[in-house]
C-alpha cells in the first residue's frame, strides 16, 4: 500500500484524514508488514466507505483487510439512520451472516488420534460439502418462512440440537425483525436443497485441539483447556444469502440516483436506512442471518451424530457462534454520546468487551468469545472482546487470515493431492470432494493468521485466549 | 480456448470476455464463469436451458446475465459450456447448453456466489471489439 498521506497515530493504528468526498477519517489497524502488504485497493475502498452518507466516527479496516467489493473485506462502518445514514448490500457481502461456530467436545487430542481416520471418514460422509451437494431437508414454503423468522430456534424446535445451545449463539439464535416477504422467489428456490450444507471455497468443518493457552482464566471460563478438542464450523447463509445479496446489490445500484446519493463507484451501491428499499434489504438480510444460524445448527447436529457413531457417549457442547458478514443495530458511544447505529461488519467479527449485556451471562465477565478461523492446515484462535475495542473500532476485530494470493496463482503453485499428502504427514487429515478446491485454499495463499491476531491484540481490539491447531478438515 | 480470461482480485476472481459483438463478449465472459468452477472443455453441451433477463442499464444487464447463469447452475446443479446470446436494447435472452455436475469428471473447484459490481465494465475497445467484465464472489 502507498503510505503517502497516511499518518501513523500509534504503532498499530494508521489514519487517513478526510479529504475530497470523505466525511470521516479512515482508520487502519496493522503493523509495518501488514500495511505494506495490503493492496492499494483497500485504501481506496476504505476511503470510499468514509464518503458514504451518514457514516459515523470513521471507516475502519481490520488487520486482515483485503480488496473486497464496495467495502474492503475486513471493513467496519456505522451509519446513523437519523442523519441520512445508509445500508449497503456490498457492505455485508453475498455470504450474509457467514460466521464461525465452535463446539466443545470434552475430549483430549489423544482420544481423537486413536480414531482420526475413522472420524474423518464419518464426518466427510455426514457433512454435505462442495459444489452441487445437497442437504437432506426440503422445506415447504411455510417451513421456510418459519426458519427465516426463527433461525436456530426453529432448528432446535425441529430436533436439531438442544435448547441449551441457544444462549451461546449471537442473539440467542434468532435475529428479530426478519422479513421473509422481502426475499425473492429465486432466493427461496436457491435454498430449497441447501439447508444443512457447508458450501465450498474457504468454508470448512474442522476438528482442532487447544495447542496453546494464552489466558488460562478466560480459557477456563470459556470451557477450554490445553489439549482439549474443539470443532469449528465456518459457513453462512448458503444460496439464499447469495441471492439476496445479488438481488439487492442490483436494486440499490439502480435506485441510487433516485436517492440523490453520489457514489464514487457503483460497487458501493446503498440505500438510505429509512427508505423503503433500505428497510426491505434489512428485513431480507436478517432473514438470511436466521438462515445461517439455522444452517450452522443443523450442521452441528450432523456433526454430533457423526462423533457419537465413532466415539460413543461423546457430548459436544456449544462454546459460541458469531457471524462476520452482517449489519446490526447496536448502541455505541461516539464522541461521548451514546448512539444507535447500523454497524456493517464485512469480514470483521463483533468483539464486545467484558460486561456487555449482549454477551452470554456465562462469559460476560470475560468478554465475548471472538472466533477467528485460520486457513486450511493452519491455526485458528479464540479471542475475547476487549473493553478498549469499543472506542477503537466499534467493538470489532479481524475474522481470519485474509488471502495474500489469488486462487489462480495458488493453483499454479500447488497441487491438491500434494497438499493433502503433505498435511497428512503433519497429522492433519483433509477431506474434500475437490482437489482443485484444496489447491486454491492452500495455506500459503493466505496471510499469517498469527500476525493478524497478534496485531488485533496489540492494537487493543481483542485479547488472545487460545490457539487451536487442526486435526481433521472437511472442506467444500 | 475462447476469447475470455480471468483477472486477479485479492480474495475472488474476475471474469472477462471479449468479442466482435456485445453478445459474443457476454458469451465469452460466461465461459470464464464456468472456468472458475471447472474446465469448460469438460462440460458437454448436452441439454439446453432458456434464460432471459432485462435491466435498463448495459453494465447491470451484464451482471444480471452472469447472476442468472449462477442461479441456474445452483438450482439445476448444472454447468454450461455453450451460450447463444441475443441482446435487444435492455433485454437479453439466451439458450445455454450444458450438463449436470459430475463431481468425478468435472472436479468442481468452488461454487460462485454472485457477480459483483466491482471492476464492472461493458465497453467497446478502440479496435471496435467489445469487452465485458466484473469480479465474481466465490
Amino acid at each position: 500500500m502507498d503510505l503517502s498521506g497516511i499518518r501513523r497515530e500509534s504503532e498499530y493504528r494508521w489514519v487517513i484524514e478526510p479529504s475530497g468526498p470523505m466525511r470521516v477519517p479512515a482508520v487502519l489497524y496493522a503493523d509495518d508488514a501488514l500495511i505494506r502488504d495490503m493492496d492499494d485497493k483497500v485504501r481506496q475502498q476504505v476511503c470510499n466507505v468514509a464518503s458514504l452518507p451518514g457514516i459515523v466516527g470513521a471507516a475502519y479496516a481490520m488487520p486482515d483487510a483485503h480488496w473486497g467489493y464496495g467495502f474492503p473485506i475486513g471493513g467496519v462502518a456505522a451509519f446513523d439512520a437519523g442523519q441520512g445514514g445508509v445500508v449497503s448490500a456490498g457492505g455485508v457481502g453475498f455470504d450474509i451472516s457467514c460466521g464461525v461456530r465452535a463446539l466443545l467436545t470434552g475430549l483430549q487430542r489423544e482420544e481423537i488420534l486413536k480414531v482420526q481416520q475413522a472420524l474423518a471418514h464419518e464426518l466427510s460422509r455426514a457433512i454435505p460439502a462442495g459444489v452441487g451437494s445437497t442437504g437432506r431437508l426440503r422445506l415447504s414454503s411455510d417451513e421456510m418462512d418459519a426458519m427465516l423468522t426463527r433461525g436456530a430456534r426453529w432448528a432446535v424446535e425441529r430436533g436439531y440440537g438442544s435448547v441449551a445451545d441457544l444462549p451461546h449463539i449471537e442473539e440467542e439464535g434468532c435475529i428479530a425483525h426478519a422479513k421473509p416477504g422481502a426475499i425473492s422467489q429465486r432466493a427461496r428456490q436457491r435454498q430449497r436443497d441447501e439447508m444443512g450444507t457447508l458450501g465450498s471455497g474457504n468454508h470448512y468443518l474442522e476438528v482442532q485441539w487447544v495447542a496453546e493457552v494464552f489466558d488460562p482464566k478466560i480459557a477456563a471460563g470459556f470451557g477450554l483447556t490445553a489439549g482439549e478438542v474443539v470443532v469449528s464450523i465456518h459457513c453462512g447463509s448458503r444460496g439464499l444469502g447469495h441471492q439476496i445479496g445479488t438481488d439487492y446489490l442490483r436494486d440499490m445500484a439502480l435506485a441510487a440516483p433516485s436517492f440523490g446519493i453520489h457514489l464514487p463507484d457503483r460497487e458501493l451501491a446503498c440505500a438510505p436506512i429509512s427508505s423503503e428499499l433500505g428497510q426491505q434489504y434489512l428485513g431480507a438480510m436478517r432473514a438470511a442471518m436466521n438462515c445461517a444460524l439455522a444452517n450452522r445448527q443443523i450442521l452441528t447436529h450432523l456433526c454430533r451424530d457423526a462423533f457419537r457413531r465413532i466415539l460413543a457417549g461423546s457430548e459436544l457442547g456449544l462454546l459460541y457462534d458469531v457471524s462476520h458478514n452482517i449489519c446490526k443495530v447496536e448502541e455505541h458511544e461516539v464522541g461521548g454520546v451514546k448512539r444507535r447505529l447500523h454497524v456493517h461488519r464485512k469480514g470483521a467479527t463483533r468483539a464486545f468487551g467484558p460486561g456487555h449485556a449482549a454477551v452470554p451471562e456465562a462469559f460476560r465477565s470475560f468478554g465475548q468469545p471472538v472466533l477467528i478461523g485460520g486457513s486450511m492446515g493452519t491455526a485458528s484462535y479464540v479471542l475475547a472482546g476487549a473493553a478498549s475495542g469499543e472506542a477503537l473500532a466499534l467493538s470489532s476485530a479481524c475474522h481470519g487470515a485474509g488471502r495474500s494470493m489469488s486462487r489462480h496463482q495458488a493453483t499454479k503453485q500447488w497441487h491438491g493431492r500434494q497438499l493433502v499428502d503433505e498435511l497428512e504427514a503433519r497429522g492433519i487429515l483433509i477431506r474434500s470432494p475437490s482437489l482443485r478446491g484444496v489447491a486454491e485454499e492452500a495455506p500459503g495463499a493466505y496471510k499469517s493468521v498469527e500476525r493478524v491476531v497478534d496485531v488485533a491484540e496489540r492494537a487493543g481490539l481483542a485479547h488472545k485466549v487460545v490457539r487451536l491447531e487442526p486435526l481433521i478438515c472437511i472442506k467444500g | 480456448m475462447g476469447d475470455w480470461e480471468h483477472f486477479a482480485h485479492g480474495a475472488d476472481i474476475g471474469s472477462r470476455g471479449r468479442g466482435a459483438t456485445l453478445e459474443e463478449a457476454f458469451a465469452q465472459a460466461a465461459s470464464a464463469l464456468t472456468a472458475v468452477v471447472t474446465d469448460p472443455a469438460e462440460v458437454r453441451p448436452a441439454s439446453a436451458v432458456h434464460v432471459a433477463c432485462r435491466v435498463p442499464d448495459r453494465e447491470l444487464l451484464f451482471c444480471e446475465w452472469l447472476n442468472t447463469l449462477i442461479f441456474e447452475m445452483a438450482t439445476r446443479r448444472m454447468l454450461f459450456s455453450r451460450f447463444d446470446v441475443r441482446i435487444d436494447g435492455d433485454a437479453l435472452d439466451a439458450d445455454v447448453f450444458g450438463e449436470p455436475v459430475d463431481v468425478a469428471r468435472h472436479a468442481p473447484a468452488v461454487e460462485v456466489k454472485g457477480a459483483t459490481l466491482t471492476e464492472l465494465a461493458v465497453r467497446r475497445e478502440p479496435d471496435g471489439r467489445w469487452i465485458a467484465q466484473c469480479v465474481l464472489d466465490v
